[in-house]
C-alpha cells in the first residue's frame, strides 16, 4: 500500500478516514488514492462500508476523523453543494431524477450556471445550454425523449438520465453507486460503453457488484471489508488474492 | 418544449376569466357592502398565491401564514392609527397625539418602533420588508438546520400562537385583543366611505393581478423548476450544486411578502386589524382555501379563497354552528379525493371534455390538430 508517500498528482487522496455511528465504525482508518483519469471500482460484501465511503466524500455524511483531499482542497469541511462546485459528482444507488420535470429540465437544472437564488431567477435558456443538453442527451441515449416527463422513463433510462445530469455538471471526479443494478443485459452493455466514453477527461469511482461489469471497466479495484481495505490492485491481482476469495468472491 | 410563452392557452383563459369576473361582473352586479366582502375574501387570495409557490411548488407547508398576513396588516394599521390620533383628534386624552389604547394603558409617549409609521413611504416599505425579514430569520434558523416537513409546519404554527399571545399581552403597544381599531384616513383620504371602498376594491384587484404575474414569473424561471425538483428529490438538488436551504428561504420569504400585501389590504378594506387574523385558526384556514382551490395552481388559490369565503359567509349567516364542521369536512374531502383541489378537477375532468368537444368540431373542418392539452397549472 501507498502509506507514507503522497505524490501531488493524485486527484483524490483519502487518508485515515473514520466514521463511527454510535461506536460502530462503518469506515475504519481508510486510506486510498485515485489518480487523474482513473476508473476505480470499489467492491466488497454487504455492509462493508462502500456506500458510506461515497457519502463521506460527497459530504452527505460527516467524517469522525481523517481527511479527504481533492485537488489539494479539504472536502470534509465543505457543504454538499460546495463539494459539487469543487468538481465532485455523485450518482445515488436508486435513480434519483426529478419525475415531475422533463428530461430537458432535469439536465438543465444540472447545468453548472445560475446556482444561486438570484442566478436561477435570471437564468436564460440560451443556445449554450440547449446545445449542451442535446449533446449530453445524445450520449445517454435519450435524444428523442427530451420532452418526456422523467416519470415516463424506464428504470434503465432513469439511471442514464442521472448519469447525464452528472455529465452536464462536468465533474472531475464522478462517483457512481451501482450504476447497472436492475438493468437488462443490453442496457448493461450500453452503460459500460457510456462509462468508457465519459471517463476521458475525468476520474470515476464506481461501486458495483456485477463482476463481469467490473472486469470490463476497472483500471484498479479496491476491496472493502468491515470498513477497511482488504485488497487493492488490478482485477487480476484482486481475483487471486486468497483473502478476497475467502470473504467475498468464493462462496 | 415547455410553454415558451408567459401563459399557456388554459392559463390565459384563466387569467382573462378572472379579470372579467373581478373587474367587470362583480363590481357591476354587487352592492358596495357585498363588493367590500369580496375585497375581504380576496385579501386571502394573496396568501394563497404565496402558499402555491411555497407549499404547492416548494413542498414547504407553513401553518403560520397568518403571522405574515398580520405583520402586513399591523404595519398598515399602525400608519392609519397614527394618522387618526392627531393631537386635535385626541385632545381629551391625558397624553394627546398618541393612539387611544396607549393612553388607556398609561403610556405617555409613542414607543420607538411606532415612530417610523408616521411616514407613508416607510410604511409601504415596512409592509414588504418586515414580514420578509421575519421570514428570513425563521427560514434561516429552520432550513439551514434541515428542519422540514411536519416539524416545520408545527413550528410555524407555534410562531403564530406566540405572536398572538405577544400581541394580546402587550396591549399598551399593540392594542391587545381588540387590535388596532377606529382607523379613518389614508394620507388624508377617508377610507370609510362607499366611494373609497369602491376605489380600494380596484386597487386591490390590480395588486392581486400584479402578484399573480409575479408568481407566474417566478414559476417559469429555473427557480420555479428547482422548487419542484426540491419537493421531489431534495438530495439530488443539493448534489447538483444548489444550496437547498437558500431556495427554501426564498420561497418562504416570497410567500410572506404576498401574505403581507394581503394583510395590508385587509386593514384598508375592513378598517381594523386584530390578533384574531394572526393566530393558528386563521393560518390553517388560509391553507384550506389554497388546498380547496388547488395548491399547484395560482388561479386555483384565488378561486379557492373566493369560493370558500363566500360559502363561509352564506353558511355562517344561516347556520353559524355548522360552518366549522363544514370547513373541516371540506378539507378532508379535498385531501382524500381531490389532492389538487378545484383546479385539479378542472384540469382532469372539465378541460379534457372541452378539448374533445373543440377537437371533434375542428376535425370536421381541418385534420385533427388537437390542442396542446397541458394541465391548467
Amino acid at each position: 500500500m501507498l502509506v507514507g508517500h503522497q505524490p501531488k498528482d493524485f486527484l483524490l487522496a483519502v487518508s485515515g478516514l473514520t466514521v463511527s455511528f454510535d461506536g460502530f465504525k462503518a469506515v475504519n482508518d481508510l486510506s486510498f488514492y485515485v489518480e487523474e483519469n482513473e476508473i476505480r471500482v470499489i467492491i466488497g460484501p454487504n455492509g462493508a462500508g462502500k456506500t458510506t465511503v461515497l457519502d463521506l466524500i460527497c459530504g452527505k455524511t460527516r467524517a469522525t476523523s481523517g481527511s479527504i483531499q481533492f485537488r489539494g482542497q479539504e472536502l470534509t469541511r465543505l457543504r454538499e453543494n460546495e463539494i459539487v462546485q469543487a468538481g465532485v459528482g455523485r450518482k445515488f444507488q436508486t435513480p434519483s431524477v426529478f419525475e415531475d420535470l422533463t428530461v430537458f429540465e432535469n439536465l438543465e437544472i444540472s447545468f453548472p450556471r445560475g446556482r444561486t437564488v438570484f442566478g436561477s431567477l435570471t437564468f436564460q435558456r440560451d443556445d449554450t445550454v440547449k446545445r449542451r443538453v442535446e449533446e449530453v442527451a445524445e450520449m445517454i441515449f435519450l435524444k428523442d425523449r427530451l420532452n418526456t416527463y422523467a416519470d415516463q422513463l424506464s428504470h434503465g433510462q432513469k439511471q442514464w438520465l442521472e448519469i447525464g445530469m452528472l455529465l452536464i455538471q462536468d465533474p472531475d471526479l464522478l462517483m457512481l453507486d451501482e450504476p447497472v443494478a436492475g438493468m437488462s443485459v443490453s442496457e448493461r452493455a450500453k452503460t459500460a460503453e457510456l462509462l468508457n466514453r465519459i471517463i476521458k477527461d475525468r476520474s470515476v469511482l464506481v461501486i458495483e457488484h456485477d463482476m463481469k461489469f467490473v472486469e470490463d471497466i476497472a483500471h484498479k479495484v479496491t476491496v472493502l471489508h468491515q470498513g477497511q481495505i482488504l485488497s487493492e490492485g488490478t482485477m487480476e491481482h484482486v481475483k487471486n488474492d486468497p483473502k478476497v476469495i475467502e470473504v467475498y468472491l468464493g462462496h | 418544449m415547455i410553454n415558451s410563452r408567459f401563459f399557456n392557452r388554459s392559463e390565459l383563459l384563466g387569467f382573462l376569466a378572472l379579470g372579467v369576473l373581478l373587474f367587470l361582473i362583480l363590481p357591476l352586479s354587487l352592492d358596495i357592502f357585498r363588493l367590500n366582502l369580496v375585497a375581504k375574501y380576496l385579501t386571502y387570495a394573496f396568501v394563497g398565491i404565496g402558499l402555491v409557490l411555497c407549499w404547492g411548488y416548494g413542498g414547504i407547508l407553513s401553518l403560520g401564514q397568518g403571522v405574515f398576513f398580520g405583520l402586513g396588516g399591523y404595519c398598515m394599521a399602525m400608519y392609519l392609527k397614527l394618522e387618526a390620533s392627531s393631537v386635535a383628534n385626541t385632545k381629551i386624552q391625558s397624553t394627546p397625539g398618541i393612539p387611544d389604547f396607549m393612553d388607556w394603558n398609561q403610556l405617555t409617549s409613542l414607543p420607538f418602533f411606532w415612530k417610523p409609521f408616521h411616514s407613508f413611504p416607510i410604511t409601504l416599505l415596512a409592509i414588504l420588508l418586515v414580514p420578509a425579514f421575519f421570514a428570513l430569520i425563521i427560514g434561516a434558523a429552520m432550513f439551514k438546520r434541515r428542519v422540514g416537513g411536519v416539524y416545520f409546519a408545527i413550528i410555524t404554527q407555534a410562531i403564530a400562537a406566540i405572536l398572538t399571545i405577544l400581541i394580546v399581552g402587550q396591549q399598551g403597544y399593540t392594542g391587545g385583543i381588540n387590535g388596532i381599531t377606529d382607523l379613518r384616513t389614508l394620507h388624508g383620504w377617508d377610507i370609510r366611505t362607499d366611494h373609497a371602498k369602491f376605489i380600494l376594491y380596484f386597487v386591490e384587484v390590480v395588486l392581486l393581478f400584479g402578484c399573480i404575474v409575479a408568481a407566474q414569473f417566478i414559476r417559469l424561471t429555473k427557480l420555479g423548476r428547482i422548487l419542484v425538483a426540491m419537493r421531489e428529490q431534495e438530495d439530488r438538488v443539493r448534489f447538483s450544486g444548489y444550496s437547498v436551504a437558500n431556495f427554501k428561504i426564498f420561497a418562504f420569504c416570497a410567500a410572506a411578502v404576498f401574505a403581507a400585501i394581503g394583510g395590508a389590504m385587509f386593514t384598508l378594506e375592513v378598517g381594523f386589524m386584530s390578533p384574531s387574523f394572526v393566530g393558528i385558526v386563521p393560518s390553517i384556514e388560509m391553507v384550506i382555501y389554497t388546498a380547496v382551490g388547488g395548491r399547484m395552481s395560482i388561479f386555483g388559490a384565488v378561486w379557492g379563497a373566493l369560493l370558500v369565503n363566500f360559502a363561509k359567509t352564506s353558511l355562517s349567516e344561516s347556520f353559524p354552528q355548522l360552518w366549522l364542521f363544514g370547513l373541516g369536512a371540506l378539507f378532508i374531502a379535498v385531501v382524500l379525493a381531490f389532492p389538487n383541489g378545484l383546479s385539479g378537477i378542472w384540469a382532469d375532468h372539465v378541460q379534457p371534455r372541452i378539448d374533445r368537444l373543440l377537437a371533434s368540431r375542428k376535425s370536421k373542418s381541418a385534420a385533427g390538430m388537437i390542442a396542446d392539452g397541458a394541465p391548467a397549472e
